[in-house]
């Protein structure tokens, strides 16, 4: 790759850029700092596309009475019960329990309490779902 | 030794410096900060950074992961190593005595590195925090009761709080930090570059083509290539094209993988032909880039596939016709470099 072949696409990193190694007209490397590059892009882009629809369908699992809102906020966070369960430091069975809108209804307050800092949202935001779908692939990209 | 925990202090000396991928980087600025001056690409060639892995049985979010670099940790404890610094390294299993250590060793004036998990990481681009565990950055000092991180991807010095810091240390999931931190320790000797560098190069080559295990080096992208052939019809499209994309993913986040690694090897084959004078280092650093290219090339086309999610035609089978020429490429590019190498009129 050459220096002026460095990608310099849409800005997904906003925050930071990238360093990329490329020959200069004397063919010597160099590191060239890269803004992004639509390969990627697309790429990344695709991959939270995919959060978004499942977190769609376990919202609307939620708001139909079949999950508790903690399966939601699990899809959202790209967890599974394994990993969320070991976030909370309990057993997957418990966890998994928790997913039951009747389970959920009689849980003590510090037990939402941990799956709220687990998720960084307030206990009020953990009883419900959002009224729309989410779109992390906008906000985040 | 415990003045300092809420006293403001940055150790003086360390240099915050941007590399490609964070691990080199971390080495780089660590090393740079006992003395050693080495570049990012000299750090990835002597730690032996280049390597490939692909065991379908090992799966991020069900889909199989692909590696292109060692284990976390690898490159830093193989530099260090081979440059005669000895390095303590060590993992928790209580986050509180992992925070303590950490300030313990930064009061006694030596920065630290830590493997961390992305997701949680605040100041890390967003479209990237994925449950990504093993990300490396290095702590210098403490400000306000945040400490001054040093993360290579990013251009300047950032900071992060006690709360973050200790859970970006404990992510869950794949590959758990539990809390890893390293640190120079103390320097054993004058370092011989050139000694370091053949020992680098010797054990790339060698996990590269001798690793009597098929999911490994070239061994491994031709696998990878075979399987590929039959994802359409083994696993229906939509998880196809999925697959495709993880393999694209794992290759170009953030400098670490196919081309970017190729580039980068390339680069300090370059500059080991000047340290030994031997053009012949010269002449292989072009084939690499060449190697990279076609890397890119791959990237390209996987990206395309997975994007259009193409049926039909055999794009899957020109991916991996792909992949079988960089394989062939390299393995007779590491062949070359091994018989360079282990020649004696270097």
């Amino acid at each position: 790759m050459k220096e002026n072949e460095v990608p310099q696409d849409e800005d997904l990193l906003k925050v930071t850029r990238e360093i990329q190694y490329a020959l200069d007209e004397n063919g010597n490397y160099v590191q060239i700092k890269s803004t992004g590059w639509d390969i990627k892009n697309d790429i990344l882009k695709q991959a939270w596309e995919i959060v978004d629809d499942e977190s769609e369908a376990a919202r609307l699992l939620v708001l139909n009475g079949e999950k508790s809102p903690i399966y939601f906020y699990m899809k959202k966070n790209l967890l599974d019960i394994s990993t969320l369960a070991s976030y909370m430091g309990m057993f997957k069975f418990r966890v998994k329990r928790h997913l039951k809108p009747t389970v959920f209804a009689k849980l003590s307050e510090q037990i939402l309490e941990r799956y709220a800092s687990v998720f960084e949202i307030s206990i009020s935001e953990l009883k419900k779902v959002p009224e729309t779908k989410i779109s992390l692939s906008n906000e985040k990209i | 030794m415990q003045q300092n925990q809420n006293t403001d202090f940055e150790i003086s000396g360390f240099k915050h410096n941007m590399s490609a991928h964070c691990e080199n980087g971390v080495t780089s600025n660590l090393l740079n900060f006992n003395n050693i001056q080495l570049s990012e690409a000299m750090v990835f060639g002597i730690g032996s950074g280049l390597f490939f892995s692909y065991m379908p049985f090992i799966k991020l979010n069900g889909i199989p992961v692909s590696s292109y670099r060692p284990l976390p940790g690898a490159i830093f404890k193989r530099t260090a190593r081979r440059m005669g610094v000895h390095v303590k390294s060590c993992i928790f299993r209580n986050p509180e005595k992992a925070m303590n250590e950490l300030n313990r060793v930064l009061a006694e004036g030596k920065p630290v590195g830590m493997v961390v998990g992305v997701y949680h990481l605040k100041y890390f681009p967003p479209a990237f925090r994925f449950h990504f565990n093993a990300h490396n950055l290095v702590a210098f000092g403490r400000t306000n009761g945040s400490y001054i991180i040093s993360d290579p991807v990013m251009e300047t010095q950032v900071l992060l709080d006690n709360e973050d810091l200790k859970k970006v240390r404990f992510a869950k999931g794949t590959a758990e930090p539990k809390g890893k931190m390293y640190f120079v320790d103390k320097i054993l000797g004058k370092p011989d570059l050139k000694l370091a560098i053949i020992k680098g190069i010797t054990q790339t080559c060698s996990h590269m083509l001798t690793i009597p295990i098929p999911m490994f080096g070239v061994k491994g992208i031709r696998f990878l290539a075979k399987r590929m052939r039959n994802w359409q019809k083994k696993l229906g499209e939509r998880k196809a094209a999925l697959y495709m994309a993880q393999l694209v993913r794992m290759q170009e986040e953030i400098g670490t993988g196919g081309a970017g690694f190729r580039f980068m090897y390339a680069a300090f084959l370059q500059e080991t032909a000047q340290i030994f004078e031997n053009p012949t280092f010269a002449q292989l650093s072009a084939e690499m880039t060449k190697i990279g290219d076609l890397w890119r090339e791959f990237a390209i086309l996987a990206g395309r596939i997975s994007k259009n999610r193409i049926s039909a035609d055999d794009s899957y089978n020109k991916a991996a016709d792909l992949l079988m020429i960089i394989a062939d490429k390299e393995e007779k590019l590491f062949r070359e470099l091994d018989s360079v190498i282990k020649s004696k009129n270097l």
